[in-house]
């Protein structure tokens, strides 16, 4: 057992918690004044749900003895067995509840990070169904796949340092298939104008992302040594290179917006989330700028040409992001920074295509059973609310409240 | 009695305010408002690309006036509200039916006059 690891750890679960109010406010931010709590409620409700459903079976799932390579069995149910004395494979050096509390976060946030897509119209009920189904079924298996001890990702020797293929990806993928059965907003076919309620909201999501994203990426490292330091150091060098990019593009297009910047910071931090413990620093400039180039005019293409709904875009920013930071892992990996990973800086080219498969398996099973949930929840409970609800806005409608009171 | 209802741009409030004061109109209810007349919405920067808001924040000035007061007080409002070019606003005049002070129950033109 290492106190300094431990105290790291620790400190960077935590982190990663501030992250899912964060991304309720940078997405809260985005949306109409009337859905304002709902999509805030969205990601609340998630971190209490993920927290208990990860202590009762979720941990087992993921991390718990190996079936095949798929996922964990159900011997760590309710955390029988995960103690205070560190895990025999996972994290070593530090208790084996803090490593559990730790990929905890990482869960919750995965889940809260598709529902930017389905705001302003989902069913409340059928979004937390739908998020405790995809986080059984899809979540935990992936994240075994590519985490856990004897996970077939993980054997194929897939680098994922802190979740670019188990949350980004997974997220984003799954993120336009939900969006897809559950249809645009009312009036998103007309053109109606879906103005952001409060852009700086979004801009305080976005700190307290970047934020707690050091201990998403730092804290991955899983030990307070020069690893964390590195893989610091990397992602907050992508996050400024990617939110400069952004601010760029949009000058060259119109004007530098704050809504640009923040969203830029955020798309480079999830690019260098796979990457930020096996590239060296610098490597976090090229990965952040080409990250904010591709998101940037997938948005456009998406909000122009494509119309389809994905309301906040959450297949431009984690789903491109995170393939675009999954291959870029393939590329710049080196033994230099992590003896554990060398990519294509270090004549591995094999690498790049290893990655590339577990970032297509990924996209394959996430958006096949994300779209399959959706259906069968649509069949059942139904998916939106009705017109009416819609229009008078959900946090009357699904939840009784108004954002601002009063006069 | 008359009421005057003046949509102004924002950025003159202070300057009609003031010039106001210096008639000697001091009484006002300001609101703010959204709207457009010839010149349309606006165009916004979203994350990457732009959006249309066909609505621009105004500023609704309220101000009653004795019927003697009108022409001078919008001219006041005119020449302190104008830049020449589309967005300077409208002003809607109205006739009022009566007036009182609610701290006194004085009624009539006395309570809305200037001197």
């Amino acid at each position: 057992m290492n106190s300094g690891d431990t105290a790291w750890l620790l400190a960077s679960t935590a982190l990663v918690m501030l992250m899912t109010p964060g991304l309720a406010f940078f997405y809260g931010g985005m949306v109409r004044r009337k859905n304002l709590l709902s999509t805030i409620m969205m990601s609340i409700a998630i971190l209490c749900m993920v927290s208990v459903l990860w202590v009762l079976y979720g941990y087992s799932v993921a991390f718990g003895p190996d079936v095949r390579g798929l996922f964990g069995n159900l011997s760590w149910f309710g955390l029988n067995g995960v103690g205070q004395e560190p895990s025999s494979v996972y994290a070593t050096t530090v208790p084996h509840l803090a490593f559990s509390a730790f990929q905890a976060m990482f869960a919750i946030i995965t889940v809260a990070l598709w529902t930017g897509a389905v705001v302003e119209r989902i069913k409340f009920g059928t979004l937390l169904a739908f998020a405790a189904l995809w986080f059984t079924l899809v979540y935990c298996p992936i994240a075994h796949w590519v985490w856990g001890s004897g996970g077939w990702l993980a054997q194929l020797g897939a680098l994922d340092f802190a979740g670019g293929t188990v949350v980004h990806v997974n997220a984003g993928i799954s993120a336009l298939a939900l969006a897809w059965v559950l249809g645009p907003r009312r009036g998103f076919k007309e053109g109606e104008t879906m103005e952001p309620n409060n852009i700086p909201f979004v801009v305080l999501g976005a700190g307290l992302l970047w934020f707690g994203w050091f201990g998403f990426n730092a804290g991955s490292a899983l030990t307070s040594g020069g690893l964390a330091a590195s893989a610091f150091m990397a992602t907050n060098t992508a996050a400024a290179a990617a939110g400069f990019t952004w601010l760029a593009l949009g000058w060259i297009h119109r004007r530098p917006s704050v809504i640009g910047a923040a969203t830029g910071a955020v798309v480079g931090l999830v690019a260098i989330t796979p990457g930020a413990g096996y590239v060296q620093p610098w490597a976090g400039i090229p990965i952040g700028v080409i990250a904010s180039v591709i998101s940037y005019y997938a948005m456009l293409w998406r909000a122009r040409a494509s119309r389809i709904d994905e309301s906040l875009d959450v297949f431009a920013c984690h789903g491109l992001g995170g393939t675009w930071g999954a291959l870029a892992t393939g590329i710049f990996a080196t033994s230099a920074v992590n003896a554990a990973g060398s990519g294509l800086v270090d004549g591995n080219w094999k690498q790049v295509l290893i990655q590339l498969a577990a970032i297509a398996t990924t996209m394959a099973y996430a958006f096949a059973v994300s779209w399959l949930l959706a259906r069968a929840l649509k069949a059942t409970m139904g998916i939106r609310v009705r017109d009416e609800e819609e229009s008078v806005g959900l946090d009357i409608s699904q939840h009784g409240e108004t954002a601002y009171g009063g006069i | 009695m008359k009421k005057i209802e003046a949509i102004i741009r924002p950025e003159k409030l202070d300057a009609i305010k003031d010039a106001l004061a210096a008639k000697g109109v001091l009484g006002m209810t300001v609101t703010n408002v959204s709207g457009h007349g010839r010149q349309k919405g606006i165009v916004l920067q979203w994350r990457a690309g732009e959006y249309r808001v066909d609505f621009l924040p105004k500023v609704k000035l309220e101000i009653v006036v004795s019927s003697e007061e009108l022409q001078p007080v919008i001219d006041v409002i005119c020449q302190a509200a104008k830049t020449g070019r589309e967005g300077d606003g409208m002003i809607f005049v109205m006739p009022v039916e009566n007036a009182y002070r609610v701290r006194t129950s004085d009624a009539g033109e006395a309570c809305v006059s200037a001197k």
